[in-house]
């Protein structure tokens, strides 16, 4: 888990869905002030609301890898 | 045969003799389980979907049957001429009292060759390990890139593009095309699996192709694919042909998948499923906080409770009534202190008025001054002819001494 939290709209469905779940086991654990629980509350709404719009608005990506690509002639990408 | 010289034996009925060639024939294990290999002839397909031929060599023949729902199961187009080998039991038809061939699986001739390597194969390469289940690996459960290795042309493709698109659209697909059958699919195939092993992030692979016959499907029954699945550094699932084919590739990948489109299903949650999922975490993270409040609120009560039972309020209030307590006894009081004052003011003004000069000048006493003011009390003070004043009870008058003498 990172420090400092990342906008929520950098976040993949995965990231997302992955924060709202520890979130969530840290408010149900209750060992937080008020005013964190209400931060963290606002941070899993908002994480919430990142995950439905991605999965209203994903539509399936494809890629075909080259001849080359397969090969191995080119270097390793990424 | 002494005995028929005596009493000629019984005659058995067709039907009997029938049936005892049947259940003859039904207990032999030779002929309840065998593959015979032969040309096609006198192939009959008639609307009830049943399938009659014979297969025959160089010097025999051999009636065969495949019942209707055999028939479906077996995908080798059958024609008259075609070398195959038929497997099933020998039985007797009784009405004709013909024995035949009762096939329920059917294959072109020389795959039985194949057949043969496919086992030996799969022993060896079981021997080794690459198909024991320690070596599976678990499915990511939610893939967000997915490897495909499959033709770029192939119905297959579609299926699982079309099943990814529909449940799991936040996928990335990477396709690793290749030849899926032929002499060059076991290297495509091989170079496909390893491209994709070679980028980053792909979570899990599928490879496949649709249905076909043994010889279609043989590349992935090829070793180097095999081995190439089993090295696979993520995840490989297997969609190889139909329901009923098993390759090789589908005992080496981590997960086997009856098909295709099954393999795109078994690599990805449903996006229904995913939707369900987050409402629950949505409820979670509401009841949470609804939780924390509520506790929040009832420490709060309690701490307010506690509070007023020290609020000053209480102590001003006391406070004050004292005060008027106080007030009131203090205005009681000086009441009482004023009659008190006031009588005593009357009686002083009693006596003050007792004492009054002027009621004892009304009683006849007189009060002499000199001129200069000063009372006369003594003879002493006074000569004769000294003028003095006199004050009776209404009023002075002047007066002149004529002579004073002092009581002995």
């Amino acid at each position: 888990m990172s420090d400092e939290p990342k906008p929520v709209d950098s976040l993949t469905y995965e990231q997302a869905v992955a924060e709202m779940e520890t979130i969530i086991q840290q408010m149900e654990g209750s060992q937080l002030d008020l005013e964190s629980s209400l931060a963290l509350f606002e941070r899993g709404q908002a994480l919430a609301a990142r995950c439905s719009s991605l999965l209203a608005q994903a539509e399936l990506k494809v890629r075909q890898l080259t001849g080359q690509e397969i090969a191995g002639l080119q270097e390793e990408e990424r | 045969m002494a005995r028929s010289l005596l009493l000629p034996t019984m005659a058995v009925s067709v039907s009997d003799i029938t049936r005892y060639l049947r259940q003859l024939m039904e207990s032999d294990e030779v002929l309840q389980d065998v593959w015979v290999e032969g040309e096609v002839s006198n192939l009959a397909r008639p609307v009830s979907g049943h399938i009659y031929f014979s297969i025959k060599d160089a010097s025999a023949s051999l009636k065969c049957v495949i019942w209707k729902s055999n028939a479906l199961r077996i995908k080798v187009p059958l024609q008259n001429g075609m070398a195959v080998e038929a497997h099933g039991y020998i039985s007797v038809y009784e009405p004709a009292g013909q024995y035949q061939l009762y096939v329920d699986t059917l294959r072109p001739a020389g795959e039985g060759y194949l057949y043969q390597e496919f086992v030996r194969l799969k022993a060896r390469l079981e021997e080794e390990g690459l198909f024991s289940p320690e070596r599976k690996r678990p499915i990511p459960a939610r893939p967000q890139r997915i490897g495909i290795v499959t033709s770029a042309t192939g119905a297959a493709l579609q299926d699982m593009l079309n099943t990814l698109g529909r449940r799991y659209p936040l996928a990335e697909v990477v396709l690793a095309p290749a030849a899926v059958q032929g002499t060059e699919a076991p290297t495509e195939l091989v170079a496909a699996l390893q491209a994709l092993n070679r980028l980053e992030g792909v979570d899990v692979i599928l490879i496949g192709r649709g249905g076909g016959s043994l010889e279609d499907l043989w590349a992935f029954n090829d070793e180097r694919v095999v081995r190439a699945v089993a090295a696979s550094r993520v995840p490989v699932i297997a969609g190889v042909g139909h329901e009923t084919d098993f390759t090789l590739t589908d005992f080496a990948a981590d997960l086997r998948a009856p098909t295709p489109t099954g393999a795109a299903v078994q690599a990805t949650p449903d996006i229904a499923d995913l939707k369900l999922e987050l409402l629950a975490a949505q409820n979670r993270l509401a009841s949470a906080l609804e939780d924390r409040l509520s506790y929040e609120r009832s420490v709060l009560d309690g701490l307010m409770h506690r509070l007023q039972g020290v609020s000053p309020l209480r102590s001003i209030l006391n406070d004050r009534q004292r005060l008027d307590d106080l007030w009131l006894r203090l205005e009681r009081g000086l009441g009482h202190g004023l009659s008190l004052r006031r009588a005593r003011l009357t009686g002083a003004e009693e006596r003050l008025r007792s004492l009054n000069p002027l009621a004892v000048l009304e009683r006849g006493y007189a009060v002499v001054r000199q001129a200069n003011g000063v009372v006369v009390t003594r003879v002493g003070q006074v000569a004769a002819g000294q003028d003095l004043t006199v004050r009776v009870s209404d009023g002075e008058f002047d007066t002149r001494v004529n002579g004073a003498q002092k009581n002995e």
